[in-house]
């Protein structure tokens, strides 16, 4: 019988594999960031151990960093202190750093494909659930916790059970004028924020094969917001076109040689997955999430849901989301007024997300009192996004432009959402405090939240003038 | 690790869905650098307004204070990766877990740190929940190496582990040393494996 994509990279990685234990997995690049890592490195330490593959490892700094002035120190003592403790810790254990000063820092997600260091068929972790953007790659990419980063960078390999695997077959086209970040969200709403728990998915069908490789990230990265272990897509010409001439990837006869395994990667036609689902793409509109988790998502010309019109069971956990929105039941999603909008995060701040967001800006001013915000993922993003004039596009309407990192998708920095204040976020979590206390998050796509800046509320964005932009490849 | 055998407590409900790691431990408080001092920040935006308990939250109101078993609703523990939010859960004393499912890595993280998470099905949550409230004090015995949960007044529930995260809570077991017993294989296998490449900054 044939196999999955799953299982053809799990069997690739095996290096124990026995009975009634969990297999040990090799891991072919292991990402480091400074908030989930300095309780690892002082395991190492406290053991007396090393680092087994200096040169699978890389490490940067995104989460606690300030996005605002990099000439000047840390101002918050402890996120200063992690950072220094990083910076020591790469040192000491021989690890590649691309710290604040550097031309490759940015979001540990974008970094690694722009790179060309993700790459199909590879394991990848990270001490953060959102590695499953690297499935983009199909990659099996998940996130790991500070204890797993210790395994690994001791002994380059993660204890793991294999998961159950589960096809989501989207089928049809994306309609004009929604994007992959509408995608992910429809199916999430639409099975549930917990829906894939124990899966791996793969993600599949014509919509998902005319996705270029930064919306098949979008789509990846968002697995974990339906519980899922990774999110993957078979590499096809798209994934190779992409990494072709990438700083990393591999040049030459190297190429060839990587090009003729990575054409192996797909599941087989006479594969079974544990699950597989149907999802139309011809149906999927602009979405705007209402609630506080990402499966509490509507269509833009929808209404925020009534809890009086559902069962018992889950009445009292919509009241809450309500509640803590600020939001009165059947209040028209375009009706809702923003405060603030976020164009970040590893989920939508690579440049084909900053050129959508800017075709929609161009010409327009950020409507009054709306503080918005444009954070790139990386500093290779940011210069390429200047090089084409997009940060003056951005700046002329009122946006802020700032330096790469996670900024206000989690405000570990001072990027935050003020009480009650209601942002527009192209992040991927909407979770209760996420960007600051009590900050009310709606998560959009790019497009989505760049009108929302302009008109001061949610508006549909397929209904936007959207203009050309000269020189930019929109 | 801090191994685990028995414990015997007083039941906490905390009766949401969906319970997140942003809740369980706000991210201001992960930018120490150390492994302990996060017991005091446990879901900080529920436990404390503007710097005070909040009364109507259930870790602030007797006998759950101290209780070592926490009852919950699905997918607790989704969202970020950060195991922060075992250690903080660990330090203020929570040592089993019970509900109807985890979230992943959550899940996975509880293992590395003596917290048991048992999966038990949403209708005997359910009857927990209703014993809580209607028994002031309600107290079960987890047994790990039996794998029972047991009240006074006669409930009882048994559930699953894999065989290799019991030992690891019954043992509090060194994983990375256990690997690196085994590491020839490793070498073994890093011989014939083709990594792609190379990070030539």
């Amino acid at each position: 019988m044939g196999k999955t994509l799953y299982r053809k990279i799990w069997e690739k990685h095996l290096v124990v594999d026995e009975k009634d234990q969990p297999s040990v997995l090799y891991i072919d690049l292991h990402l480091v960031h400074e908030v989930t890592s300095p309780q690892a490195f002082e395991g190492l330490r406290i053991q007396n151990r090393k680092v087994r593959r200096p040169d699978l490892t890389l490490a940067t700094m995104d989460h606690s960093i300030p996005t605002r002035n990099r000439s000047l120190p840390i101002q918050d003592e402890i996120a200063r202190k992690q950072v220094e403790t990083l910076v020591d810790n790469c040192r000491d254990f021989g690890i590649k750093l691309f710290d604040l000063k550097s031309a490759n820092q940015g979001i540990v997600h974008v970094i690694a494909p722009e790179l060309g260091i993700t790459q199909p068929g590879q394991t990848i972790v990270c001490g953060d659930s959102h590695t499953s953007t690297h499935g983009a790659f199909g990659a099996l990419a998940f996130g790991i916790g500070t204890s797993e980063v210790e395994h690994v960078l001791a002994t380059q390999t993660l204890k793991q059970y294999q998961s159950k695997t589960l096809a989501i077959n989207v089928k049809g086209e994306l309609p004009l004028g929604t994007t992959a970040k509408d995608l992910i969200l429809s199916i999430i709403g639409k099975y549930g924020h917990d829906f894939a728990t124990g899966y791996v998915i793969e993600y599949r069908g014509e919509a998902i094969r005319n996705l270029s490789m930064e919306e098949r990230m979008t789509v990846c990265n968002m697995s974990i917001e339906m519980g899922a272990r990774a999110g993957l897509i078979a590499p096809d010409e798209t994934t190779f076109a992409y990494l072709k001439g990438k700083e990393c990837a591999p040049k030459g006869a190297e190429w060839e040689a990587a090009l003729t395994e990575w054409k192996t990667l797909s599941t087989d036609e006479d594969a079974t997955f544990d699950l597989e689902i149907d999802f139309d793409a011809e149906q999927v509109t602009p979405q705007v999430t209402w609630g506080t988790n990402p499966g509490q998502v509507i269509g833009i010309n929808e209404n925020v849901p009534n809890p009086a019109e559902l069962p018992e069971n889950q009445k009292r956990s919509i009241e809450k989301a309500l509640d803590y929105m600020g939001l009165a039941p059947e209040t028209p999603m375009t009706e809702v007024q923003v405060d603030k909008v976020f164009i970040g995060s590893c989920t939508n701040s690579r440049i084909e997300d900053l050129r959508k967001a800017a075709a929609v800006v161009s010409g327009h001013h950020v409507a009054e009192k709306v503080e918005a915000l444009v954070v790139p993922g990386s500093q290779l993003v940011k210069q390429q996004a200047e090089a084409e004039g997009l940060d003056q596009i951005f700046l002329q309407a009122g946006f802020e432009w700032r330096e790469a990192g996670c900024s206000m998708c989690l405000g570990m920095n001072d990027d935050l959402v003020g009480p009650e204040e209601r942002c527009a976020s192209t992040s991927n979590r909407n979770f209760e405090g996420r960007q600051g206390r009590k900050a009310r998050t709606h998560l959009v796509s790019p497009e989505m939240a760049a009108a929302a800046a302009i008109a001061g509320h949610f508006v549909d964005v397929r209904k936007w003038p959207t203009k050309e932009l000269k020189g930019a490849n929109v | 690790m801090q191994s685990f055998t028995t414990v015997t407590g007083v039941v906490a409900p905390l009766d949401a869905v969906n319970v997140d790691t942003d809740a369980i431990i706000p991210k201001q408080f992960l930018k120490r650098i150390e492994r302990t001092g996060f017991g005091q920040f446990l879901f900080y935006d529920w436990r404390f307004e503007n710097g005070q308990e909040k009364p109507e939250f259930v870790l602030n109101k007797e006998p759950y204070r101290n209780a070592p078993i926490l009852l919950t609703r699905k997918n607790f523990g989704c969202g970020s990766s950060r195991e922060h939010a075992p250690w903080a859960l660990s330090e203020f004393g929570i040592r089993v877990i019970l509900a109807p499912s985890f979230a992943d890595i959550f899940h996975n993280n509880c293992f590395k740190n003596g917290i048991l998470p048992i999966v038990l099905p949403e209708e005997v949550i359910q009857s927990l929940f209703q014993q809580v409230e209607t028994q002031p004090g309600f107290e079960l015995s987890v047994d790990l190496a039996t794998q029972s949960v047991k009240g006074a007044n006669g409930f009882e529930a048994s559930f699953e582990i894999a065989p290799y995260r019991k030992q690891l809570l019954l043992e509090g077991l060194d994983e990375v040393g256990a690997t690196l017993k085994a590491e020839d294989r490793i070498t073994e296998f890093e011989e014939k494996h083709k990594v792609f490449y190379q990070l030539s900054f």
